[in-house]
């Protein structure tokens, strides 16, 4: 069986910006795959390529096998496409925007009758869908675009940034949403700069920087890939720097303590990083103890995709994402995308 | 969210078609899916055009107002300055006709641009679209329509306020003038939404192009009033073509394709062949756009 989406040696430039420098991954039918990197890393470049909006200058890219470049429309039909910023005619009603999207997408009239109920019904819109969608909140607007996205039953399903400025409540309901999708053997494609969110979703993961694919794998691969738990300690809820100092010279004795960090930042609270194991926690309190310091937290976790990202990158994705945002010309960006 | 629907039932909504082309028949007839995607993209222009009908209210008042201000404006020159025993509103109201026609056409990339740039045209660029050119066709489809409306509101006033009205046969031809140009420039307005990097761009070739076209026309004055290097330009201008066969419609009853509708610089212009510098202007648009088009649309 074809991958359902392959991508390999993906190259693709905008002026003198190489937003894309050499992209691979492959995303398995019925999984869903996350492309995880900080704004400007080049993951809406790559969704453009592949949803046939883009054309690349190298490298190869697949939808069940078929190209993307040479069959574009073969393509098209085979996959919907959630943008990041919802278009929508605000003049349309919900149901009149499905109508002329089942139209584009050639349904004969009665079946694009019989989904746009059934979606509507399903995505809880069926309340709004004679109102004018200017009238939407953010949360309808995006289970609108949902329900565009899915009216041709597509194999594959592409969202960019799919909670990005949502609210909670909003952003749990289209995560339990693509979750039913993948169930139904659906294949979901989504980008994301939200760490939770990939971690949340996505059955396996690229990470993305600067145009590159940095690491892939199952999240808890990539987890273990770069070893060992965190521990978060405080002693006191502000903990004065001489006793965290004391602290950190005791753990750092400790045969299953790897590493020892003072987090200024918050409150002088410790981070460790220890090898996987039982009883880290009590070992630790008990070092403490011993020296006549008490615990005000202590707390073990394995470690993040934020940790993965930090160790393949050197900084973390926050950092990354605020460094990013400086550097950015986002209006030439679009004039650029707009070509 | 979905209290009314089973999972079971959520599961076969959701699942995929595993044989898309099967189902909706998209091979065979790529005719009737471009006509299919063709109409929905010419509805949702005409609900746009209901719901804010302001364009299309000015665009009928605007004409009017020509009339009657420009009417007044030499509504005391001398009665044999335009003719003989004609009136300046008989002589304006082809004008009016031609010169509302054209800016309508003209401003046709418009609302392709901001699907452009709010990212809307991406969701038709990413439907399997029998061909993007229905999106081209339904620009032109919607602005034809609008101005055969207007032309008939302007023909209608014109009538009311003594510019008189051309026969059956005449109003046909006018309708086929109007069509021509309309269809010419509105592929000009939409390569150029295609080619200008944002609609500020758009905005200022038309505001560039629109009033010179219109005075480097005959549509307020006639070829002879004009310095001899404004009467060239005129007379290479394609609103003088579609201005001076309609305005012969309506000063003459009688007319046939070999009637002389204008005198230009190297010489007489028949009805026939005037409709033929029009039909040539479209062609020769439309094959210019293509490759702009099809930059686009690759």
């Amino acid at each position: 069986m074809a991958a359902a989406v392959l991508i390999k040696n993906l190259q693709k430039s905008y002026g003198d910006v190489q937003a894309v420098k050499d992209i691979s991954f492959t995303v398995q039918p019925g999984e869903i795959f996350g492309l995880l990197g900080p704004n400007g890393a080049g993951k809406t470049t790559t969704i453009r390529c592949l949803c046939t909006l883009a054309k690349p200058d190298g490298g190869k890219i697949e939808v069940s096998g078929i190209s993307v470049v040479d069959r574009p429309k073969e393509v098209r039909r085979r996959l919907g496409y959630v943008a990041q910023e919802v278009a929508i005619d605000k003049v349309l009603t919900g149901r009149e925007l499905l109508q002329l999207q089942a139209a584009l997408y050639h349904l004969p009239k009665a079946v694009a009758k019989e989904r746009i109920k059934q979606l509507l019904q399903l995505l809880g819109l069926t309340d709004y869908a004679d109102k004018k969608t200017g009238t939407y909140s953010g949360g309808i607007r995006k289970r609108l675009d949902l329900a565009a996205g899915l009216l041709h039953q597509p194999e594959l399903l592409i969202l960019d940034e799919p909670t990005a400025g949502l609210d909670i409540e909003t952003r749990i309901v289209v995560w339990d949403f693509l979750r039913k999708l993948k169930a139904s053997g659906t294949t979901v494609l989504i980008t994301s700069h939200y760490l939770e969110e990939i971690d949340a979703l996505a059955d396996r993961l690229a990470i993305i920087n600067r145009g590159v694919v940095i690491d892939e794998g199952t999240p808890s691969q990539l987890k273990d890939k770069i070893g060992g738990d965190r521990v978060t300690l405080r002693i006191r809820e502000f903990t004065p720097v001489e006793e965290a100092e004391k602290a950190k010279d005791i753990l750092q004795s400790l045969p299953f303590v790897e590493e020892v960090i003072i987090n200024t930042a918050q409150g002088n609270s410790l981070n460790l990083i220890v090898k996987p194991g039982n009883n880290s926690l009590s070992k630790i309190e008990q070092s403490l103890a011993e020296i006549g310091l008490p615990t005000f937290s202590l707390a073990q976790s394995r470690p993040s995709l934020d940790d993965v990202y930090l160790a393949a990158t050197g900084q973390t994705l926050m950092d990354a994402e605020l460094a990013a945002v400086e550097t950015r010309d986002l209006k030439k960006e679009k004039k650029q995308q707009m070509k | 969210m979905s209290q009314r629907i089973t999972s079971s039932k959520a599961k076969s909504i959701l699942a995929p078609n595993s044989s898309p082309a099967k189902q909706f028949n998209y091979t065979g007839s790529l005719w009737r899916d471009f006509i299919q995607e063709t109409l929905a993209l010419t509805k949702r222009l005409f609900i746009q055009l209901q719901r804010r009908p302001s364009t299309l209210i000015a665009g009928v008042i605007q004409p009017f107002m020509w009339l009657v201000l420009f009417g007044a404006l030499f509504s005391k020159a001398p009665q044999s300055l335009f003719g003989d025993d004609l009136s300046y509103a008989r002589f304006l109201a082809p004008g009016v006709i031609v010169f509302t026609a054209f800016s309508g056409a003209l401003n046709a990339g418009l609302p392709v641009m901001f699907d452009r740039e709010f990212g809307f045209l991406n969701r038709l660029l990413v439907a399997p679209l029998a061909s993007r050119y229905s999106i081209v066709a339904a620009s032109t489809i919607y602005i034809i329509t609008l101005s055969f409306i207007q032309t008939a509101v302007i023909i209608a006033a014109g009538a009311f306020l003594g510019a008189g009205l051309p026969s059956l046969e005449g109003l046909s031809a006018i309708v086929l003038i109007v069509f021509l140009i309309v269809l010419g420039v509105t592929a000009v307005s939409l390569g150029l939404a295609f080619a200008l990097p944002g609609h500020i761009e758009l905005i200022a070739v038309i505001f560039v192009t629109n009033l010179p076209l219109l005075f480097a026309s005959t549509a307020l004055a006639p070829l002879n009033f004009m310095a001899g290097w404004l009467q060239v330009i005129a007379s290479l201008n394609p609103l003088t073509y579609a201005i001076q066969p309609i305005r012969y419609l309506y000063l003459h009853s009688d007319w046939t394709l070999s009637s002389m509708v204008m005198n230009t610089p190297w010489g007489s212009v028949s009805f026939g062949s005037d409709i033929l510098v029009l039909l040539a202007f479209d062609a020769l648009v439309l094959f210019t756009i293509q490759p702009l088009l099809r930059r686009r649309f690759a």
